[in-house]
């Protein structure tokens, strides 16, 4: 796998491009920070400030027009948590067919060696130039920038029943999501031993990156599911505004600042206090396949769409606000004396007393129609990060599913969690704190 | 470097030539790239190869030669109308030829010819057990079935002839194992294959087991040089072999349409997690 420089050689052709994507990359990211996904109190300033840190680190080891290009695999922490969300995802989920730990333990040293090579846009394995064997990388991202690809892993409940012997070692946080409101669930788009979330800014990239995944894991693990994603792209929308979802509103005004030490540490990162030393650095992933009944809630007016989220479609304002970033207002009534923001309008409900918060990395998803309805079959694969899903998600989505006005439009079709790992350093490998 | 020589070898070899104009081919090449370091090496793999192959070569014969004797059984309760024996004999007859797919496509018109679905070739040049075997099943009767079940028998026969002019080779087998199981990850898993009689797997066990005979002829070969990849091999095959037995039936199999989707999908995993190692055996065929 340490061989970067030969087939590397094909990707210094692309240097102007990367270039210009760096500097569009950073402008965007700061946007993000500004007014994004990834959105806090603090504003553009310190998460511009933070992603030139990030992005300057890499620097130092690979050549400097791959860097903005690459988010780098090892660190304290996975990537793709608090990483400003890329233009793509892949979710999948597998379940482990291996007998034994061992090969358990073997799967996620293969698979980190391979997750950290296609990080950096490395042709994975020795054997690609070989007539007699099929070569070892499927080659379909070959030559191309790295486009930020991120693989972040996580195991589920199911993985702790008695097959490795750890089912001591399963994460009290790491709970079975009771039965919410809206929830129609399929066992299709359900629960998974192992979850992997890939992400990229190019599609191909990452389904590259799965595939492999895949492929690695043949004998030792089978995939259960998986759900592909996408935003506006970062090349749409260079400013970075907060994405709009497929209804048509900006989703994720609220998110907790990624660049707030103190902030992550609270609401994303798991600690070894928390009574799991293995998930020191971890963090719990949520993921809920949401399918949006686009074509009831394109029938609905403007003013009950708005009434629907609390927020204005146009500029993402709070009803009765001007900006986006406008603070939530929820004492203000109109001059009937009606509460401005509906009492059960999604932000109202979302935000609670303003506690609890999550870390959403959500993406719109589209997967066809519906043959029985001939309907889209399209919606929201929402992922959250946060420290303990039994204090934040959870409790969020309970009152999400008895009430929010949003349940009229959707239906939560598919369901999983994961306990995702710590970061690892380079020669270490993903899991290695709990195998 | 030294692959690019053994590979180049088994480009040549692959051609039909006797074993012996092999030796003076491979010594040939040898001597023109002038390195006998790689001429001792393709002698020593040679010599290994040689009995591999001729238990291949004598495998593939049997198998051929019960193939006719089976097929001339079931040809004749065709002609005789008798539609229930010619049921029973259908699905275990074809099982002779599933174990030696790779041979007869390497011949060329024959497989089309003993084994085509409707729309694989134009309808008036389909014939093979797939046309009887949609007489049978679909219009429960032999009626016009006597003279495909005739030109049936030629062809089996003339696969069993023509087989004597194909020469196995080191890459036959190692590529041959892996297709036979593609074959049945893209249509024995899938119920494609049997439409109408539903004994997809009957083609599924002997297309595994025709895999099999090929693993177990090169494992020594193979556990030399990569132990790991052979203990991987021989895990997938085991767990694989398991799974069908569960779905046995007398001597033979349950229908396809006894099975679930669970099933399907839990056997086509098993094909994966098998055919995956197994594409790596032409690592045998590196010096």
């Amino acid at each position: 796998m340490d061989r970067p420089t030969e087939h590397n050689e094909g990707q210094t052709k692309s240097k102007p491009t990367d270039n210009k994507i760096s500097r569009r990359d950073l402008l965007r990211l700061a946007g993000v920070g500004g007014a994004g996904l990834l959105l806090g109190a603090t504003g553009v300033g310190s998460l511009f400030s933070g992603q030139m840190r990030s992005a300057a680190k890499p620097a130092s080891q690979i050549p400097e027009d791959k860097s903005a290009d690459i988010v780098s695999f090892y660190g304290k922490h996975q990537a793709g948590i608090t990483t400003p969300a890329q233009d793509f995802i892949i979710f999948a989920a597998f379940d482990v067919t291996a007998a034994a730990l061992g090969d358990v333990r073997k799967l996620f040293q293969d698979w980190t060696k391979a997750a950290a090579a296609m990080a950096k846009g490395e042709l994975l394995g020795d054997s690609n130039d070989n007539l007699n064997l099929p070569p070892s990388d499927t080659g379909e991202a070959e030559g191309l920038s790295p486009s930020r690809t991120t693989i972040t892993f996580g195991v589920g409940p199911s993985f702790f029943d008695g097959r490795y012997g750890l089912a001591g070692k399963r994460p009290a946080p790491l709970t079975d999501l009771p039965a919410f409101g809206g929830d129609e669930l399929r066992e299709e788009w359900s629960g998974g031993d192992i979850g992997v979330q890939v992400n990229a800014n190019d599609m191909q990239i990452a389904f590259h990156a799965l595939r492999n995944l895949a492929r690695i894991a043949r004998g030792k693990a089978v995939l259960r599911w998986t759900q592909e994603g996408f935003q506006r792209t970062s090349s749409s929308d260079p400013s970075g505004a907060t994405p709009r979802n497929l209804m048509g509103f900006r989703d994720g005004t609220g998110n907790p600042d990624v660049t707030d030490e103190a902030e992550m540490n609270k609401v994303v990162w798991a600690s070894a206090a928390d009574g799991m030393a293995w998930m020191n650095g971890g963090s719990y992933m949520a993921v809920r396949r949401i399918r949006m009944r686009v074509e009831v809630w394109d029938r609905s007016t403007l003013g009950d769409q708005e009434a629907t989220f609390g927020r204005h479609r146009a500029s993402g304002a709070p009803l009765g606000a001007v900006h986006e970033r406008d603070k939530l207002d929820f004492d203000q009534k109109d001059e009937k004396g009606k509460p401005v923001i509906p009492m059960n309008a999604h932000v109202r409900l979302a935000h609670g007393d303003g506690t609890v918060k999550i870390l959403r990395r959500s993406y719109s998803y589209s997967s066809g129609i519906d043959n029985k309805t001939g309907q889209l079959d399209a919606g929201l694969l929402f992922i959250c990060y946060n420290r303990d899903s039994r204090k934040q998600f959870i409790p969020m989505q309970q009152k999400l599913g008895q009430s929010d006005l949003l349940n009229e439009y959707i239906v939560h079709t598919g369901s999983a969690v994961f306990a995702c790992f710590p970061g690892v350093s380079e020669g270490g490998y993903i899991g290695e704190t709990l195998f | 470097m030294k692959f690019k020589v053994m590979s180049f070898l088994v480009a040549c070899t692959i051609v039909f030539t006797g074993c012996g104009s092999n030796a003076v081919e491979n010594d040939k090449v040898a001597n023109e790239s002038a390195s006998t370091n790689a001429a001792n090496e393709t002698a020593a793999a040679d010599d290994a190869w040689a009995p591999i192959l001729e238990s291949y070569r004598q495998f593939t014969i049997e198998q051929a030669d019960t193939f006719i004797i089976e097929t001339e059984k079931f040809v004749t309760a065709v002609k005789d109308g008798d539609v229930e024996t010619a049921k029973q004999l259908y699905a275990p007859t074809r099982m002779y030829f599933e174990r030696i797919e790779p041979i007869a496509e390497a011949i060329g018109d024959l497989d089309p010819n003993i084994d085509a679905r409707e729309n694989d070739v134009e309808d008036k040049d389909w014939r093979g057990f797939h046309r009887i075997e949609q007489g049978l099943w679909e219009k429960n009767s032999t009626a016009g079935m006597e003279e495909y079940a005739d030109r049936l028998l030629e062809d089996v026969k003339l696969l069993r002839a023509l087989m004597e002019t194909v020469e196995v080779e080191p890459s036959l087998l190692v590529t041959g194992a892996v297709e036979l199981l593609n074959e049945v990850s893209s249509s024995k898993v899938t119920g494609e294959e049997e439409r109408y009689s539903h004994t997809d797997l009957y083609d599924f066990a002997a297309n595994v087991e025709g895999a099999d005979k090929i693993y177990q002829l090169v494992k020594g070969e193979l556990n030399k040089k990569d132990a790991a990849l052979d203990e991987q091999i021989g895990k997938g095959f085991a767990d694989l072999e398991q799974a069908l037995a569960g779905y046995k039936s007398g001597d033979g199999y349950v229908s396809y349409l006894e099975l679930k989707e669970e099933d399907t999908k839990k056997l086509s995993q098993l094909i994966d997690a098998l055919a995956e190692p197994l594409s790596q055996m032409g690592t045998i065929l590196e010096a």
